[in-house]
């Protein structure tokens, strides 16, 4: 992979990365906020959702490792 | 990339020789690490709740005689307070031998509601949230959940609150 299709792809999985923390930072509040008012219902699959969500991010994070690797190996010298 | 020294240069910079554009330069690398961290940071505090919630303890609510059934005609309301007093409650009667009483705290921002006897439900001044009268359940407006119900039972003249169901 060239240089610059290596940091699209870095910058897609953090924008994707972003998502998933916006979506987890939700998931954080309204299961506080159930809590607090006595239901506990949600509270074991919110949990759930949010360690898949970062078993997600750490994917995430690992791929763009792997790219950046990836790149600087196939990097030409300047 | 080490820079040499010109005689204008103070031997700190010789020291440290570190460009400041550098120095502030944050890798994109580094930057996804800090949001999984933040992901990570994250997931602990849904663990968190989990955990406090398996550690709460059950509440146990007392018997309170609440109201008399006499002073409370039909259509009319009666505030009480239920379990402590500082928990207000407002019951209603809606039929000759029909009572009903909830929480009196709005559940999106804690505002009194009060009875709206000509709509038959319950209303929450601040926003505009309705309540059914009937079971407490979310009509309209930003209400998150229906009203705590308090659960009664009649003995002889007495209305008896028993519990709060959520």
């Amino acid at each position: 992979m060239n240089r610059r299709g290596g940091l699209t792809a870095i910058d897609g999985a953090m924008a994707l990365i972003a998502l998933l923390l916006v979506v987890q930072m939700w998931l954080l509040t309204a299961t506080l906020e159930a809590y607090l008012s006595g239901h506990s219902e949600p509270i074991f699959p919110a949990a759930l959702i949010s360690g898949l969500i970062f078993v997600g991010c750490f994917g995430l994070f690992l791929f763009i490792r792997r790219i950046d690797a990836n790149v600087r190996i196939t990097r030409q010298p300047d | 990339m080490r820079r040499v020294n010109s005689k204008s240069e103070s031997l700190w910079s010789e020291e440290f020789a570190v460009e400041a554009a550098a120095e502030q330069y944050v890798s994109r690398r580094q930057f996804s690490k800090f949001l999984v961290l933040t992901s990570m940071g994250m997931f602990v505090g849904q663990i968190w709740i989990l955990v406090k919630n398996w550690f709460r303890p059950t509440t146990v609510y007392k018997e309170k005689p609440v109201a008399l059934i006499s002073e409370i005609g039909i259509g009319e309301v009666k505030l009480f307070s239920y379990p402590e007093p500082a928990d207000a409650c407002i019951m209603i009667r809606t039929a000759a031998d029909h009572y009903v009483a909830y929480s009196q705290k709005c559940t999106h921002l804690s505002c009194a509601v009060y009875y709206e006897k000509e709509a038959n439900r319950l209303e929450c001044p601040c926003h505009e949230g309705y309540f059914s009268v009937s079971d407490g359940s979310v009509l309209q407006g930003p209400p998150p959940r229906p009203l705590p119900t308090v659960v009664l039972k009649r003995e002889g003249d007495n209305l008896i609150a028993t519990g709060i169901k959520l």
